[in-house]
């Protein structure tokens, strides 16, 4: 037996060090972080079981292309601060994706690892990573190169714009980002919840950017506020999309306009943007429900369903029409929403809403679904079992069944070349639309996805743009 | 921070008009659309139509009626202070074209907002017939407004204290007995703008109504502002927020408007008490 072989044997035998977490039952009532992070000791202890693959699997699993045996590597000897640096050369938000990224189908996925035993916690190290340096770090910005004259602006501060702007003013353009909200960030401020990934974390990656250069003017709904063609007036000469979908989609049965029925991207608008769990401490109201049903089973749904608990609910249940394996939640999410005694009522689709004289939601007629053949998702579809009907009490719902491509920019730029669901058409290796000068990214291009796809999005179309900026479309 | 210009108060003070800086803003508005005004970081996002912009001096004007916490504290905010984020505009302008006889029904703070759409129904070339009402004189807002925009003004008190005695639909209605009238515009609380769609589908007279339901974007993302026009479902912040008012369900959006009156009173109390209390020192 080769030394070597032995080596990798022993750190296969090494298991995983868990981040440490709120118990279930404290966290299910309070809006901090649900993992409390690595200390520098198990940070260390987790890197020292990477393998430092010659051809790391992590790295190709990774949208973004981050080095990730270099990163650990750093971090085994100690060197947070170039760790965190050496990530930056590839990835502007690693506290965000640390966090919220699907790492079991991405780089963890692929750590070598994990065909035995369990794979490296890339996740969580990267987190740490970018920790540290918010807490300890020198604050000293990476290398940018030498200013190029030329102006970019992005449209929508979200996961897919931050990443344009991030690699565009370190190859030295002059970045502006417009926002239609009144604070930058996206879905990452007003999808994803403070237990999931505080706020303050989302401000901090923002201010990093904003350090490197890049100019964030909030309030802007291009569109209507401006246009895309007077932006290239104003001396604009490349613009990227990343405006998100954002139109919410709704069940389109019988009452669902009756109070108490909110559309997740309202509910977690109201919850995370407006920090409406609060009230009245801030202004923005959101309705307190003591028997809440979420519909849906993807990861909205999921940190909607944990919301309600936080806000203080007695009892959530998730009503999902297809089967557990089919749910698109992650699965540490749907586990996460369990431990915290939320109720999966599966194979159950609503029929109709149940209210009361005031126009106020009192419950829900649904229907037991099987599953049949696949359809095109691939997943089997849900069909009704006929006389199985049967009525929840509720006084909340949130529908969290998808989101649609919402048409304000779009309606508002004619050339744009959109597809049958009103998604902006585009060139998939570069980002390009059809329109000269305009890139786009993100769910507006893909329909709603991760955090991280738009990312990558972001990388390819900013690679493209500054191809463009220094040699032409 | 958008700066207000110029503050006056109306009907008896519990109606405010703030001129506020927002050249970009100014530039693009047109009758009919609103803006989101956010007053401070624990703000809550407010949608007000504008009632008139000036886009050389880069303002735009709001007229507030004070009913809960956010409008009492945007009352407390002076010249020379501001609101943290003005965002706009929003939604569609108003369709204005050549029709004939217009008549333009405002209630309440209404009025401000029907006051650039009847300027611009004028300007169209139409012969514009305006209501305006109030529950008693001191509540009435714009008059003069109105009647320099129109051809033709009646004013309607509640308790008879100014002009005709009695509900704008009384003096609709007469006027609809007498002419034929091509559209008519209404613009006011919801009561209001039920009761005289109700009244023109009887004499078959197309009616348009802008709403103003709850929401917390403006760009068509959280749905909170739907409404069912004909049967369907439209996002007023996007679709609206003018609808054709023989189609809207206005009982369901007189009680979607409630959904959150426990917590605006509870928000609006303590607003005042907190106020009293600094007052007292």
């Amino acid at each position: 037996m080769s030394v070597e072989t032995t080596a990798k044997e022993k750190k296969q035998k090494k298991s995983r060090v868990q981040m440490p977490e709120q118990e279930p039952q404290v966290r299910a009532r309070n809006f901090f972080e649900v993992p409390t992070g690595y200390t520098p000791e198990m940070a260390k202890e987790e890197a020292s079981r990477c393998l430092q693959c010659k051809n790391p699997g992590c790295v190709e699993g990774c949208p973004v292309g981050v080095d990730i045996p270099g990163f650990i590597k750093l971090i085994h000897e100690a060197d947070f601060t170039k760790s965190i640096r050496h990530i930056w050369t590839m990835n502007s938000l690693p506290a965000v994706c640390g966090r919220v990224c699907p790492q079991e189908s991405q780089c963890e996925g692929k750590c070598i690892l994990g065909k035995k035993g369990e794979p490296v916690a890339i996740g969580n190290l990267e987190r740490f990573a970018a920790d540290w340096e918010r807490a300890n770090g020198t604050g000293a910005l990476p290398p940018k190169a030498p200013a190029t004259g030329k102006r970019v602006a992005v449209v929508g501060a979200g996961p897919a714009g931050l990443t344009v702007a991030g690699d565009l003013i370190q190859k030295g353009h002059d970045v502006t980002v417009f926002e239609a909200f009144h604070k930058p960030g996206g879905v990452l401020l007003y999808g994803i919840p403070e237990f999931r990934l505080p706020k303050e974390i989302v401000a901090q990656e923002v201010n990093f950017l904003e350090r490197l250069g890049v100019k964030v003017e909030c309030n802007s709904v291009v569109g209507r506020t401006v246009t895309l063609d007077e932006l290239f007036e104003q001396g604009y000469q490349a613009i990227f999309l990343g405006v998100g979908a954002g139109l919410p989609k709704f069940m389109n049965i019988p009452g669902e306009n009756l109070v108490g029925i909110l559309s997740a991207n309202e509910y977690l608008t109201r919850a995370n943007l407006m920090k409406a769990y609060l009230f009245p401490k801030v202004d923005t109201p959101i309705p307190r429900g003591k028997d809440v049903v979420v519909l849906g089973g993807g990861n909205v749904a999921m940190d909607s369903a944990r919301t309600a608990l936080r806000l203080g609910a007695d009892r959530v249940r998730l009503v999902y029409r297809r089967s557990r394996e089919e749910m698109p939640a992650r699965a540490a999410e749907a586990h996460h929403a369990e431990q915290e005694g939320i109720e999966f009522f599966l194979l159950t689709n609503p029929v109709r809403y149940l209210g009361n004289e005031k126009g106020r939601l009192v419950g829900m007629e649904c229907i037991k679904m099987e599953l049949g053949e696949p359809d095109a998702s691939g997943r089997r579809r849900p069909i009704a079992v006929k006389g199985s009907e049967f009525k929840l009490d509720c006084d909340l719902c949130i529908v969290a069944v998808g989101t649609g491509a919402n048409p304000l920019l779009t309606s508002s730029t004619p050339d744009l070349k959109l597809n049958k669901w009103g998604y902006i058409d585009t060139e998939s290796a570069s980002g390009k639309t059809m329109k000269k000068g305009v890139w786009a990214g993100g769910d507006i291009v893909t329909g709603s996805a991760t955090v991280i796809l738009a990312m990558g999005a972001g990388r390819i179309a900013a690679n493209s743009m500054h191809a463009y900026l220094m040699r032409g479309w | 921070m958008f700066k207000i210009v110029k503050r006056e108060e109306m009907s008896q003070g519990t109606v405010v008009l703030n001129e506020i800086e927002a050249p970009l803003i100014a530039k693009k508005a047109k009758p009919g659309q609103f803006v989101i005004l956010k007053a401070n970081e624990t703000g809550e996002r407010i949608p007000l139509t504008m009632a008139y912009t000036d886009p050389e001096r880069g303002i735009i004007a709001v007229i507030y009626q004070v009913v809960g916490k956010s409008t009492a504290l945007f009352k407390t905010l002076k010249v020379g202070e501001g609101y943290q984020d003005v965002i706009g505009p929003l939604g569609k302008p108003t369709h204005v074209e050549k029709l004939g006889k217009v008549v333009c029904v405002g209630g309440g703070t209404g009025v401000a907002v029907l006051h650039p759409i009847t300027r611009g129904m004028k300007q169209a070339g139409n012969h514009v017939i305006a209501i305006i009402g109030a529950r008693t004189k001191d509540l009435l807002i714009l008059e003069d407004f109105m009647k320099s925009a129109s051809h033709e003004l009646h004013v309607c008190t509640d308790d008879g204290s100014y002009g005709r005695h009695g509900f704008v639909t009384h003096a609709l209605k007469d006027i609809l007995d007498k002419e034929k009238v091509d559209l008519v515009v209404a613009i006011g609380p919801v009561p209001m703008m039920k009761f005289v769609s109700k009244l023109t589908k009887e004499y078959n007279v197309h009616t348009m109504v802008s709403l103003n339901p709850i929401m917390v974007d403006g760009t068509g993302m959280c749905g909170g502002c739907r409404v069912s026009v004909g049967g369907k479902n439209q996002f007023a912040c996007v679709d609206g927020p003018e609808f054709d008012g023989h189609q809207v369900d206005f009982d369901e959006l007189m009680m979607r408007l409630q959904a959150y009156c426990e917590e605006e009173k509870m928000c609006h109390n303590e607003f005042c008490m907190l106020e009293e209390s600094w007052h007292k020192k």
